[in-house]
Order: structure tokens, then sequence, then C-alpha cells
């Protein structure tokens, strides 16, 4: 479905991706997991047409629609406006099918979308980007904003379109208990390099990862549990 | 009285073309951000093509119509030179339309010569409340209403008028659903040109144009576009007509040479009044 080979993305003198290859197969889902400034997002707009690589080679088989970091709603137009426009590529003009997938956003089609909280917003966005009946859906940052509660009933849509569709799922997500808890596999970057990819059960158990991604966090909770010992505890 | 229902209606026609041409303003900023300065000449040429035709014995309204056209063209090739080459700011975009205007008064000389072209209009009067007005001037007005419906229409309810909407609500996402915004951005221009030719073919059977005329009428349709923010063809609408009342009562009770700068005041103090109202939105 997807194949990525020895990618180089760069803004002017920076290197936002440097050499990242890896493949996603069809009805997949894969979370792209890394700190700040990995490159996930430079990377998903590569995949999304978006941005052209500097070097390196990125073969879609079939379809891609977006699903951007921040919602990146029309405000001030309706929901069912916003679905619309989703099907502009293919000019997809029946919302039934998004509706059914989405039943939520059926009763709330004639609302203006900047008025919507923002786990309306994220359903819409998704609505938007299936409007295009995209084969591979790449969302940056899901759970972005949103309350725990929001996040695991967007999951499970992804989950549910992914079963009923076969819709093949790129997950980039900060959050990575839930980027590994929605994928089973999962690929981590760290400054624009793949340095890990494999089964996400395996790689949340992968000490290299762990220090990788959680190394700062770690160092924080032993902090954490130096400063809460009592004076007694301390002394011993 | 009847004096005042005269100034009035020619006001209310004047302003429909400072409203028209306004509106050109509008739909190229909204979805470009550029100012097309080359608004005025699109409304002068629009006049001097309809002038042509009719004098060819094109028949009325088909003549008005292809000069229109014709507009919406030439206001294709505007766009084309302004924001053909991709990533062009929109700041330089404004100072090619400038330069655009430039060069179409040179070519209206070159074709159409430097005299005041006047084509014929509507003729005859009709009484309104009393008062002898011309029926040009009530053709003006109807014609404008229509026009500003048909945008309204095209923008809220054609999936074309929504993808332009789109594209300058959001131009990031508009890329992201396959909306081609530089595409969109040349069909603005395209309206404008349309907008600012319906306007020339409009006005001058009652106001005679020449290459001249396109920094005041540009400068009227500007300052009724900002009145509306740059965003609202309503607002628009309603800060042409008062332009262009405001001028024509000054022109008729006080003094014609002043006709501009007192309209133009006005606009400036009802903008001051009510800047705070003046922030960023979508057409209404």
């Amino acid at each position: 479905m997807l194949r990525i080979d020895d990618l180089v993305v760069r803004y002017g003198a920076a290197t936002a991706l440097d050499g990242v290859s890896f493949e996603v197969g069809a009805g997949e889902m894969v979370a792209l997991v890394g700190p700040n400034g990995a490159g996930k997002s430079t990377l998903i707009n590569t995949v999304s047409g978006l941005l052209s690589p500097t070097s390196g080679t990125v073969d879609v088989d079939g379809t891609v629609a977006q699903v951007p970091e921040g919602r990146q709603m029309f405000p001030d137009m309706s929901v069912e406006d916003n679905l619309l426009l989703g099907g502009w590529s293919i000019r997809n003009k029946q919302l039934d099918e998004v509706f059914d997938l989405l039943p939520d956003l059926a009763g709330m089609r004639r609302r203006k979308a900047g008025r919507l909280s923002g786990g309306q917003q994220q359903m819409v966005a998704i609505g938007r980007a299936l409007m295009a009946k995209p084969d591979l859906l790449a969302i940056d940052e899901l759970s972005l904003g949103l309350a725990p509660i929001v996040v695991a009933e967007l999951a499970e849509h992804l989950r549910f379109l992914n079963r009923e569709r076969g819709t093949t799922v790129l997950l980039v997500e900060q959050e990575v208990t839930l980027a590994f808890d929605v994928c089973p596999r999962a690929c981590v970057l760290e400054a624009g390099r793949v340095v890990a990819t494999g089964p996400s059960a395996e790689l949340a158990k992968s000490e290299a990862v762990r220090k990788a991604y959680f190394g700062d966090l770690e160092v924080a909770e032993q902090m954490t549990h130096t400063q809460t010992e009592t004076p007694e505890e301390a002394r011993r | 009285m009847n004096e005042l229902i005269t100034y009035l209606v020619s006001g209310v026609a004047l302003g429909s073309s400072f409203a028209l041409i306004g509106s050109g303003f509008v739909v190229v900023h909204r979805v470009t951000r550029v100012v097309n300065f080359a608004q005025g000449s699109l409304a002068i040429i629009g006049s001097m093509l309809s002038s042509s035709l009719l004098a060819r014995h094109l028949p009325h309204v088909a003549g008005e119509a292809v000069a229109v056209a014709l507009s919406g063209l030439v206001g294709l090739v505007v766009g084309f030179v302004a924001i053909g080459k991709r990533g062009t700011h929109p700041l330089n975009s404004l100072i090619i339309t400038l330069g655009l205007s430039f060069l179409a008064a040179a070519v209206v000389i070159l074709v159409w010569g430097q005299d005041p072209v006047s084509p014929p209009g509507l003729s005859g009067h009709t009484r309104l409340f009393g008062a002898e007005v011309e029926q040009q001037r009530l053709l003006v007005l109807g014609l404008t209403l229509l026009a500003f419906a048909g945008l309204a229409v095209f923008f809220s309810r054609t999936y074309l008028g929504k993808a332009l909407t789109a594209s300058a609500s959001n131009p990031y996402a508009a890329r992201l659903v396959g909306i081609d915004v530089r595409r969109m951005g040349l069909l603005a221009f395209a309206i404008s040109g349309v907008l600012g030719g319906l306007a020339g073919v409009l006005i001058a059977p009652s106001n005679a144009l020449s290459f001249y005329s396109d920094l005041p009428l540009a400068l009227s349709g500007f300052a009724a576009a900002v009145f509306g923010g740059l965003v609202s063809p309503l607002r628009t609408l309603a800060g042409g007509l008062g332009l262009g009342v405001a001028g024509e009562l000054t022109a008729g009770y006080l003094n014609g040479s002043y006709q501009t700068e007192v309209a133009l005041l006005l606009m400036l103090v009802i903008m001051i009044a009510r800047s705070s109202s003046f922030v960023p939105e979508e057409a209404k």
C-alpha cells in the first residue's frame, strides 16, 4: 500500500527527514511515533503529497486522505459543507456512507464547524477525509487537545473503519500509549530517522525504544520519586 | 423634493457601479489576499468594448453581454499575470495589478483614443415619487441587485462557489481536500473581471468614461470594499450605495468638484466610527 524508500526532506538548510524507509501493507494500522521535532508531520505531509521529497521515493498504491493536525475546519461553513468539500477530488457528494460510519455527524450537519467542540471537529475532519474514499487514511495527532474519553471514542471509530472497510491507517501520534493501543504495528522516528519498527506490543517493551522515546520521562519519574520521599526514607 | 429624488436615484445608480467594482475587489481578496488595482481598468475596458460592439450594430443585451464576458477574460489574464507564478507574494501581485492598470490605460488610448465614451443605454424616463428618473439608472440598480443575489447564490449554493469560499476560509485545508487554490484564485480574477465589466457597461451610458476614469472608479470601489472589510459583499454593496448617494448629494447641493472628496471623507468617518466591527469574517 505504502512504500517509503530512503526519503529525505529538507526545509532549506534544515533536514527534517534523513533517509527514512518503511512500508505499510494494505489494511494495516500503523502508528508513527516519536518526540517533538522527530519529523512525523513532515512524513505524513509528504505521504499526502503536500510536501515534495528532496530525494528518495514515496509510492502509494491508491489514494490518500489526511486528517490534519489541529482539525483545520472551514469554520464558517456547515458540517455538511465541510464534508462535501472532502469529496472534492472525486466529486463525491454522497454523505450517506459517512453518516453510516459516523452517525453523530448527521445530527450536526447544519451546524457551523467552527462552533463545534474539539472532539466533534475531529470527527468532522475524519468524515471529511473519508468523503474522498481513501485507500490510506493518514491521521496527524488524533488526540491533540482532546479529552481521553473523546479520544477513546475516536479510536474505536478508526478500528471500526479498518475492520469494516479495510481502510489502511497511518496514525501519527505523540501519545504513544494510545498509538500502540490502536495500531498493532509502529514505527519510531527520532530526529528525522527511523530508530525502530515492529509490533507495537514489542516496541512498548523495548528498552532501546523506551530510552529513545521516554528517556526524559524516566529521569523525570526518578526525580519525582526522589522528591516524594519522606525525610525518614531519605535518611534510610 | 423632486430634486432630492433625482439625486438619490442618480446616487444609487452610481453607487451600484462602485459596489460592483468593490465586490470584484472582495472576491479576489478573499481568495488570494491580493488587492487587484486593475479593477477600475476592467470597468473601463467593459464600457469601451460595449461601445464598440454596439457601434458595430450588435443588438442591445447581446452587445453588453459579450462585453461583460470579454471583461471576464481580461480579468482572467490579469489573474494569470498577477498570481500565475506559484508562491508570488500578495504584495508583489498588488504591484503587478497596479502596473497592469497603467498598461490597460495605454491600450485603451491606443484602441479607443482619449475621448470619453458613452454607449447608448436604456432611453426614456419614468416618474418616481413625482420626479422624472432616467430608466437607465433604475436598470443599473436592478441589475446590480441581481448580480449580488447571483453572487450570494453562487457562493452559498454551488459546489464551485463553496470551493471558492473554502479556499478563502482555510487555504491549507482546501489544498488538503484537493482543491487547487491557485486555480480558484484565477477564477476569482475572472469573476472580478465580469463584475468590473458589468459596472463599466452599466455606468457608461449615464456617465461617460475614458482611460483616466479608472483611478476614481477603482478608488471608490476600493472604499466600498474596505467598508465591507474586504470580505463581505453585502457590506460592500451598502458602502458603494452610500458613497454614490453622498457624492451625488454633494454635487447637487454643494459643489460638483468636491463630490469625490466629500464622499470619501464621509466613508472615512463611518469606518472610524465602526472600526471595532472591522474584524475578518466570512461573507454574510
